[in-house]
């Protein structure tokens, strides 16, 4: 009896998770700047990891746990590097520009 | 369950059900933790939504995100038990814990560096038709 209720909660999780991501998507096609829309791409894989982990749960099964650690990475790693990518259009340049801030800095104690 | 529980028991003594009582207070905190998570990652998601601004959207997500995700894994863990499965979870719940303010940060410092000035002034609601159309610029 106990499980059954605790299926029926997971149920009603997963799909208020699927709420939470048509709302994002909404706002992930409408966003009227760039970071609009990274924004609600984040959010978007962090609702689908905790709807993965709802889902395995439901299911029984412990694939969607696994899969669910994968997307919690790439999530991170994806953002970040599209946001490098919209700054500096390339990925092969360093996130911050140190030989600046070094001369700045120098200039300012001397 | 319940019934195969009351005929093994003595009928004389009728000590408590320590098994039962255990399952359903593991179920009911389970839950309570999950619905609480559910109500904050739906609450967020509508503020992404709505918010008229960018840097007002940005916060409105990263509180939330971080805070449901939270509360939903510590609800999955409670639920799973001592397994294997309530480690990843917990292992899960450890990731979002550190990458998500994180992305948020990045996001809302590449937004600042490139220029994206806050919507100043008194405030409007914004209406359904201008989702699209409303926001910092």
């Amino acid at each position: 009896m106990a499980s059954v209720v605790m299926v029926y909660i997971c149920v009603v999780g997963a799909v208020g998770m699927l709420i939470g991501m048509a709302l994002l998507l909404g706002r992930s096609i409408a966003g009227p700047t760039f970071y609009d829309r990274a924004l609600a791409v984040n959010s978007f894989g962090t609702k689908a990891v905790l709807f993965l982990c709802l889902f395995s749960l439901i299911m029984g099964r412990q694939d969607g746990v696994d899969i669910a650690i994968l997307y919690a990475l790439m999530n991170f790693i994806a953002t970040v590097a599209i946001l490098k990518f919209f700054r500096y259009r390339a990925l092969d340049t360093p996130l911050a520009q140190r030989p600046q801030r070094k001369k700045a800095r120098g200039g300012r104690n001397g | 369950m319940a019934e195969v529980k009351h005929d093994a028991a003595s009928h004389a003594a009728a000590p408590l059900p320590w098994a039962e009582i255990f399952e359903w207070t593991q179920a009911l905190l389970s839950g309570g933790f999950i619905l609480t998570g559910a109500f904050f990652v739906i609450a967020g998601a509508i503020g992404i939504l709505r918010m008229p601004d960018f840097y007002t959207r940005i916060h409105a997500a990263g509180m939330t995100d971080t805070m449901g995700a939270e509360f939903i894994l510590l609800g999955l863990i409670i639920q799973s038990g001592f397994t294997q499965m309530s480690l990843k979870l917990l292992l899960i719940a450890f990731l979002l814990f550190v990458t998500s303010p994180t992305a948020t940060h990045a996001i809302a410092h590449a937004a600042h560096l490139s220029g994206l000035k806050p919507k100043l002034g008194p405030y409007e609601a914004p209406q359904l038709d201008d989702i699209g159309k409303g926001g910092g610029k």
